[in-house]
């Protein structure tokens, strides 16, 4: 395991992520000063918007209950021992069809899910924020692709995300600010099915350096992604937003496990934080949950008091509710040429075609499939769980992993209400907190959405050359439980994450996503997450906070 | 079920990169304490971890192995910290529990069915009774209320693979590259193989 028990951010300075060993200067405020910002995450969402903010000039402090790493240092080449860089608290996961939690999406540290996310940066379909008006399914979202565009612009500028000239899908863009990297076999296997069944595909837009920037080298294609960065090519939060939010004069708060919102007079008062083994209350004048889909509404829920009884801005009963993953079940086959999938990001190659083409569909919806690129513990788990295979039959199996090679869809999947996020009040962790309860089940119609990409894939593997087909079955990502919407009879934010019910309480991460769309969500989570920071520096210049 | 492994990278050895560019010292110490400090039972009762030896040796049966690649002591580890991943699932008891229930439910049918202790029958009758704890085909008396099938798939060989494929001797002979910082590759394409990495002989 990696190890960073003890805080590290403190007495006025943060670990630099550039340099072994090194500081930098960072500013600090005292329990009992009012900040203008207290932020509970630092993830995709929080971190993000703790730049943002403290940019604009507004005082901010940002809880992240994991360890500040300096990946340079830190991050072993070593699937086991980076199991530190998940949320691994006790969680109970249930429903018909349960989300596996943990190290599939949950990331605990400064920087969040995104120290270990696989680094796809990939726009919306523009129809997707009016998914019920243009589409004719699930909800509108309350801001259109318009009002979101220039952000996501700014986060690819902010990532220095690599892609390729002329990506052929959502609208058309200027291009990426570096250039696109080399794919690897595994996503010529998918560019290779593609063409042969004549439809598109293209190389992912990635947010890993394809040249030098500042400190860092471009990335060395190593494969470890989805096991943290230890070269920093990697644009995670934890080295590009966080940075640039210490320097702007925010103060980083690492092991601080954040467990109430205080409230008086229906209004946020500030944080009861667990740090150094003791709770501790910073006070502030606005309070935003960045803690993604399962920690924020766990939060909101635990922060019942006698004005809120159901959990704060849950006067409706939305907190929790609307949880949605992204389905997620893949092809694999074997192919006669090596692939050796453990070079390289995991995913380089994509299409997007069946997120753009509604033609004979029998779904609602979209789906992006990518090329894969499993490394040896997590293959054989893959191949013995999925395939039953145990004994010298996975053995030998496993001495074909050099010739593997997969797709998976990063699935659309309906939100409802029924698809939630409760706490367990019989149930504490070890800061005593009630634990969370996730129920998910998939619907009829996530059902054949995921019936038709199997098919899909199989023909695109197929066409590839590949081999000996076989399925297995997965998700990722997680989105929803606090909605933004135009009203509060059936939202639980604004399209500015202000919570409809408490005026200083805000939301910014995953959970504001009213539907899943079918890619992944970290760049729109960091494109609402820049919006959302303007949209306050906006408001605060008006007298509108 | 035949116990013949055949590998076509018998010559590579992972762990000859140990001091080239492909490993740093940061991978070198977790690698270093994975090889040579095995912890000691801590958890586990000593007829469990004789149990769970026995079931590990045919989950990853190891015949052509001197010194076969520790299984057991990891799972007695993470036990003894009570370290999950993160999650359980609603019809499962918490980390521990269910894990000792699954050891109770293998030794009764072993019992039940022959009359002797699992670790005691022959290698076919074992993984008789395994396949049909995987396939739920077991008797309600000596699992209570773990899923039998789910103990299998999601805790007993989702944590047995993820330990023996963390194993360098592993890596080696699937023809994994292993560690990989500060070197990474650099040739991307089919049939592209770098000169650090593993050659396939077919013979």
């Amino acid at each position: 395991m990696i190890e960073a028990e003890a805080p590290r951010a403190k007495a006025g300075r943060a670990p630099d992520v550039f340099r072994p060993g090194g500081w930098i200067p960072m500013q600090g405020y005292s329990d009992e000063e009012e900040v203008d910002f207290a932020i509970v995450g630092t993830g995709a969402g929080g971190g993000t918007l703790a730049c943002k903010l403290a940019e604009a000039g507004f005082s901010v402090v940002a809880f992240e209950a994991g360890p500040f790493w300096r990946p340079l240092e830190d991050f072993a080449s070593d699937e086991r021992a980076q199991g530190g860089l998940y949320w691994t608290d006790d969680r109970i996961t249930g429903g018909a069809d349960p989300i596996e939690l943990g190290s599939n999406n949950c990331g605990r540290g400064v920087g969040g899910t995104t120290v270990h996310y696989t680094m796809i940066a990939l726009r919306w379909r523009p129809e997707w924020f009016e998914a019920r008006s243009k589409l004719g399914y699930a909800r509108d979202w309350p801001i259109s692709f318009d009002e979101l565009e220039p952000y996501y612009e700014e986060a690819e500028e902010a990532l220095k995300v690599s892609g390729p000239v002329d990506y052929p899908w959502s609208r058309r863009r200027r291009r990426y600010p570096y250039r696109a990297h080399e794919v690897n076999a595994s996503g010529l296997v998918l560019a290779r099915g593609c063409e042969r069944i004549g439809i598109k595909w293209s190389p992912l837009p990635l947010a890993t350096l394809s040249a030098p920037r500042g400190m860092a080298h471009p990335c060395i294609y190593r494969g470890f992604c989805a096991y943290g960065c230890s070269t920093n090519a990697k644009q995670s939060v934890l080295v590009t937003f966080i940075p640039r939010a210490i320097k702007a004069g925010a103060e980083i708060r690492d092991h601080a496990m954040v467990g109430r919102i205080e409230m008086k007079d229906g209004r946020a008062t500030g944080l009861l934080y667990h740090r150094e083994g003791r709770w501790r209350r910073q006070k502030a004048r606005h309070v935003v949950v960045a803690g993604y889909a399962i920690e924020t509404p766990r939060l909101l829920l635990n922060s019942a008091c006698p004005d809120f009884p159901d959990g704060l801005a849950n006067d409706e009963g939305f907190v929790g509710t609307h949880l949605m993953c992204h389905s997620g079940p893949g092809v694999w086959g074997y192919l006669d040429e090596e692939i050796r999938s453990y070079k390289a990001p995991p995913c380089m190659a994509v299409t997007e075609h069946w997120n753009y083409d509604d033609t004979a569909k029998d779904f609602h919806g979209g789906y992006a499939f990518m090329s894969q690129g499993p490394l040896a513990a997590g293959w054989a788990q893959d191949v013995a769980t999925n395939r039953g295979l145990w004994g010298m039959a996975l053995r030998n199996e496993m001495t074909r992993y050099n010739h593997s090679a997969g797709l998976r869809i990063v699935g659309e999947v309906e939100p409802r209400r029924e698809n939630r996020v409760e706490v367990v009040p019989d149930e504490k962790d070890q800061f005593g907190l009630p634990i969370p309860r996730v129920t998910f089940s998939y619907s009829d119609n996530d059902r054949r959405l995921m019936r038709h990409s199997i098919g899909s894939m199989r023909s695109v593997l197929d066409a590839a050359g590949a081999r000996e087909l076989w399925d297995d079955d997965d998700t990722s990502h997680l989105m929803g439980g606090c909605a933004m919407g135009t009203s509060p009879k059936d939202s639980v934010t604004n399209a500015d994450g202000r919570t409809w019910a408490i005026p200083n309480l805000w939301i910014c991460d995953g959970s504001l996503f009213p539907t899943s769309g079918g890619v992944n969500p970290s760049l729109t989570i960091q494109a609402l997450a820049c919006r959302i920071g303007d949209r306050i520096a906006a408001m605060a210049a008006r007298g509108e906070l | 079920m035949s116990d013949d492994f055949r590998t076509p990278y018998a010559d590579y050895d992972v762990l000859a990169k140990w001091d080239t560019p492909s490993w740093n010292d940061r991978t070198r110490e977790v690698v270093r304490r994975r090889l040579e400090e095995v912890p000691q039972r801590r958890f586990l009762t000593e007829e469990e971890w004789r149990l769970l030896e026995a079931v590990t040796a045919r989950l990853i049966p190891q015949p052509d192995r001197q010194a076969p690649v520790p299984i057991v002591p990891w799972i007695d580890e993470m036990l003894f910290e009570n370290r999950g991943p993160g999650f359980r699932y609603a019809d499962m008891p918490p980390l521990r529990d269910a894990w000792r229930q699954g050891l109770k439910g293998i030794a009764g049918e072993a019992r039940e069915r022959h009359g002797t202790d699992f670790e005691d029958l022959p290698p076919d009758r074992q993984d008789e009774i395994l396949a049909d704890v995987q396939h739920d085909r077991t008797d309600r008396r000596w699992w209570g209320d773990l899923p039998a099938g789910g103990f299998f798939l999601h805790l007993l060989l989702h944590e047995t693979v993820a330990i023996y494929y963390s194993h360098p001797a592993a890596w080696s002979e699937i023809g994994y590259g292993g560690p990989a910082s500060p070197r990474g590759y650099v040739r991307l394409g089919f049939d592209a193989r770098d000169p650090w990495e593993a050659e396939e002989r077919h013979d």
